[in-house]
């Protein structure tokens, strides 16, 4: 147990080194500098600057460089606003991130795991076939359409909430970017849930807690429960990756000042630092998730956990 | 009689033979269970209609989707006149450029899907077949490959490199390729240790004889039910990149353009986004239910 | 004393509807079992002997109808409440799975899964139940078994695992106990501990069994009486002497000649019924077995054969009255 745990653990390093070099590469390898975009600046100037920020310097030295910096938790100044470093920008925008990513992830799992569960216990019936149908819907609709559809209906017709913006940490500016980012995973969760749960109920000790007399209320509780959530721990990891993708959208839609939004402005600036910056921040996101995915699936597990 | 008086084989009496049910091949038993799946089969119908009408329509449309027409912005749509779904902000019909987004936005999902399913079937399935370390490596690459944030990678690349239709379908082939290799892997380390493969084996059928008689019809159904599965994801994840900027470049359309255009317009002009959303969630949904549908009747586990 | 009756079954069919039609496991059963005796069900894979078991005590499947009468102690087990059935699963009558590696929950601890019965049936506290458990883990010969109690499932071995399902099954100490194909997936050395188990728990609690099996030399251990089924019905029952030694229906003679003997040193072949069980979805009009019957007779084609009596305690479903020594010649 205690082995496996380190291995991950010992696996997550060399994936968030790959991250890091893969990106620093790709950005150098594009064509075109940092600053070639900005305004005219004569020639000597750009030297000085770039002098500056050491792009001079063989690749393999910036490289270096940075490795070293990014191990002091330094991800260096930001190339477009270069007052600011993208440390100040990240904890800036990321808390944002972080608090609706998770409300939505929450969202999704206090709605999807009831409706998932029911559809299970009343398969084949009205009770599964329109949620599962619901949910399918879900699925097939990109972020991007639900979030507008929402902002009509809540903000522009209702007037119930705020179509957008950010006033500090606020429920009402929290509510609709939350309900979008979590709309395709309550369909997610629901059907995995349901799956699981049919799978589980068809299981031969199932049928043993029925012969024993276990009236049904606790086989389900108590016999078919842990079981049936097991494959949703192991979704967390893709989940993550998924609430961060859908984040950069919700910011756009709802204009709101998280780190996505920086993310795509910084690409289309070329600001290295802050691209390479949120890159690698999303990367250990996902790794951290994965590894603690996989952690709880085996903490939970008796076989994994007592081999 | 050579047979010694106590054998004991107690022999079938003749009688009129009982018809055993006819024996039917894997595809045609699966095909029968799927055309009862209601679900599956009228996704599949509304798929095709979906399909035709986008091949069709901008052929035999008067109007094109792209030469801005400035005296008939934003019409709505209407039963009778030229323009059944009304025209976007230049001008152009709705119609014809919701067609074209349908075939930019299938097309793109087919190519893609090809391109991430034979990656990821060759991927697994030599990992799988070989085993061993090569195996343990190759897993390794793609758990690695698992953790990386594709999303920020793509756009980096699409920024980067501009919006090349090709770079398009690359980068999101390259994302969709590990499941499948995972699958594939799965599977062919499954079928590798099922006996009748030991038994081929034991009767002298060669190594490459293996692969293509035994392993590829058994991988077939699983390779087939996660691009039907990929196709539909492929297609978001374009629709996505279009949101930001980044999708294909007008005036060439697809889907993701139509809806994240309509999107800004959704106040004023709600059909400019709900037309080609349905569009959009038609196509996806069908294939997504298509998917199940096969994945029900073709998933060895499900058997 | 006389002997009552604990179990009556009479005419009991199970039918599930697929979608391929209406398939009858089991058809017009009759069963019958007193305190303390053993009865064994034996057939082949798909005789449809467990779907009756589970008929009834309501656990089939839910596109499955049960039809018929079966009185547990006088009571009606057929169509009764759930609650009712619950009262009586693991309380009165207790059940052991063929496979104790998937008939355990692997996410719970073998003490938690062993106390249930206690403490759903017997409103036993936790500290009671754990203390009878630790006895009942004595009984059925577990060594250390307060360690036992922690562990789970698969830190078990399969013979230690049937061992616990056994004393799950027999911890409210029940009147019955339905043990279906109990030795099936275990080494042949385990079945043999597994066996004496079973006899001994027998002679300690006096449970009537019903044991499932296929296998004739469990019967002959174990058995004090035997039915034999094929295609969902019971085609003869008597004593297992009457069985062993004076069988009188085909199918019974054709699976203990497929026995291979030690002594048999003149065959030359295995022994096998020639053909296959019937498809349940399309079974024939008359005697399921009469396609593989040597003695088959017109008759036999066209209608189902009633079971009878022989003598006394000793009946078959079947028309041909002679005598079971024809030995057909190879094909």
């Amino acid at each position: 147990m205690i082995r496996y745990t380190l291995s991950r653990l010992a696996g997550a390093i060399p994936t968030l080194l790959i991250i890091i070099t893969l990106s620093f590469l790709l950005l150098h390898a594009a064509p075109g500098g940092p600053f070639d975009a900005q305004k005219q600046i004569p020639p000597a100037i750009k030297a000085n600057i770039e002098r500056m920020y050491h792009l001079d310097e063989p690749l393999y030295k910036q490289y270096a460089r940075y490795l070293w910096n990014i191990s002091s938790g330094d991800f260096g100044p930001s190339y477009q606003y270069r007052e600011t470093s993208v440390n100040e920008i990240i904890r800036e925008g990321f808390p944002i991130d972080a608090l609706i990513g998770g409300a939505a992830l929450l969202g999704a799992l206090l709605i999807g795991l009831p409706i998932g569960i029911i559809a299970a216990l009343r398969r084949n019936t009205y009770w599964d076939y329109l949620p599962m149908g619901l949910a399918m819907i879900g699925i097939s609709i990109p972020v991007f359409v639900v979030a507008p559809i929402l902002i009509l209906v809540f903000a522009v017709n209702l007037h119930w909430l705020p179509a957008g913006g950010w006033v500090g940490i606020s429920p009402s500016h929290i509510i609709l970017p939350a309900l979008a980012l979590a709309a395709p995973y309550v369909a997610y969760v629901a059907r995995l849930m349901r799956g699981s749960m049919v799978e589980v109920l068809n299981s031969p000790y199932i049928l043993m807690a029925r012969a024993k007399g276990v009236p049904e209320p606790l086989v389900i509780l108590r016999h078919a429960m842990k079981p049936a959530l097991m494959p949703l721990v192991s979704f967390l990891g893709p989940a993550t990756a998924g609430i961060i993708t859908g984040s950069i959208v919700i910011e756009t839609i709802f204009g709101l000042p998280g780190i996505g939004r920086a993310f795509v402005d910084g690409a289309l600036n070329r600001d290295y630092t802050l691209v390479l910056g949120v890159t690698i921040l999303y990367g250990a996101l996902i790794v951290f998730f994965n590894l603690l995915a996989d952690i709880s699936y085996s903490l939970l597990d008796p076989r994994v956990r007592y081999e | 009689m050579s047979a010694a008086p106590n054998q004991a084989v107690v022999s079938i009496p003749p009688v009129a033979a009982i018809s055993a049910p006819a024996g039917r091949s894997l595809w045609a038993d699966a095909m029968a269970r799927l055309m009862q799946n209601r679900f599956a089969v009228a996704s599949a119908i509304l798929l095709g209609v979906i399909v035709f009408a986008a091949i069709i329509v901008p052929w035999i449309s008067p109007y094109n989707y792209y030469t801005p027409q400035w005296a008939l912005l934003d019409l709505p749509p209407t039963w009778h006149g030229g323009h059944i779904f009304g025209t976007d902000d230049l001008g152009r019909d709705l119609l014809v450029r919701v067609m074209w987004g349908c075939r930019i936005s299938l097309f793109i999902g087919l190519i893609a899907t090809i391109v991430s399913v034979v990656i990821g079937v060759l991927w697994g399935a030599a990992a799988g077949f070989v085993g061993g370390h090569v195996d343990s490596v190759m897993m390794r690459i793609v758990d690695i490959l698992y953790s990386v944030p594709f999303i920020p990678f793509v756009i980096i690349l699409v920024v980067m490199f501009g919006r090349d239709l090709f770079l398009i379908f690359v980068a999101i082939g390259a994302v969709s390729w590990l499941d499948i290799a995972r699958i594939v892997r799965g599977q062919t380390l499954s079928l590798g240790n099922k006996e009748f493969i030991e038994a081929a084996r034991a009767s002298g059928v060669s190594g490459p004889s293996i692969v293509v008689r035994h392993l590829v019809p058994n991988l077939l159904g699983i390779v087939v039910i996660y691009a039907t599965l990929t196709v539909p994801s492929v297609i978001l994840f374009e629709a996505f990149l279009s949101f930001l900027g980044l999708g294909v470049q007008a005036p060439m359309t697809s889907l993701g353009v139509l809806v994240s255009d309509g999107a800004s317009e959704l106040q004023s002009y709600p059909y400019l986004l709900f037309i080609p959303a349905v569009f959009l969630a038609l196509i996806v949904y069908c294939l997504n239910y298509l998917g199940d549908g096969l994945r029900d009747v073709l998933d060895p586990k499900e058997r | 004393m006389a002997p009552t009756p604990l179990l009556e079954v009479r005419d009991v069919s199970v039918e599930f509807a697929t979608r391929e039609g209406a398939v009858r496991a089991v058809s017009q059963v009759d069963l019958d079992l007193v305190t303390g005796e053993t009865l064994a069900i034996v057939g082949e894979s798909g005789s449809g002997k467990s779907q009756m078991l589970l008929g009834l005590l309501g656990l089939t499947a839910r596109n499955g109808r049960v039809s018929g009468s079966a009185r547990f102690k006088g009571e009606e087990l057929v169509g009764a409440g759930a609650k009712r059935l619950n009262q009586i699963r693991g309380a009165e009558i207790g059940f052991v799975f063929q496979d104790p590696m998937t008939s355990l929950n692997p996410y719970l601890t073998i003490g938690r899964q062993l106390t249930e019965p206690l403490t759903v049936h017997r409103r036993v506290g936790s500290a009671a139940a754990t203390a009878q458990a630790i006895e009942m883990l004595h009984a059925v010969h577990i060594t250390e078994p307060e360690r036992r109690m922690q562990q789970y499932p698969h830190q078990l071995s399969g013979g230690m695992r049937q061992r616990v399902a056994i004393a799950m099954a027999l911890i409210c100490r029940p009147e019955m106990l339905i043990a279906d194909e109990p030795t099936t997936a275990l080494d042949v050395t385990v079945q043999a501990q597994v066996l004496s188990l079973l006899r001994e728990v027998r002679e300690r609690f006096g449970t009537a069994v019903i044991l499932v099996t296929h296998d004739l030399g469990v019967i002959a251990e174990l058995a004090d009486r035997v039915n034999v089924m094929y295609a969902g019905r019971i085609v003869e029952t008597g004593s297992v002497d009457e069985i062993f030694y004076n069988c009188r229906h085909p199918y019974t003679q054709a699976l203990e000649r497929s026995i291979p003997q030690l002594d048999d040193s003149r065959l030359e072949r295995l022994v096998a019924i020639a053909g296959n069980p019937p498809n349940p979805l399309h079974l024939p009009p008359g005697c399921a077995f009469a396609p593989r019957c040597p003695y088959r007779l017109d008759v036999c084609d066209k209608s189902v054969p009633p079971l009878e009596a022989v003598e006394a305690g000793h009946r078959k479903a079947c028309f041909y009255e002679g005598a079971l020594d024809r030995m057909a010649e190879p094909a």
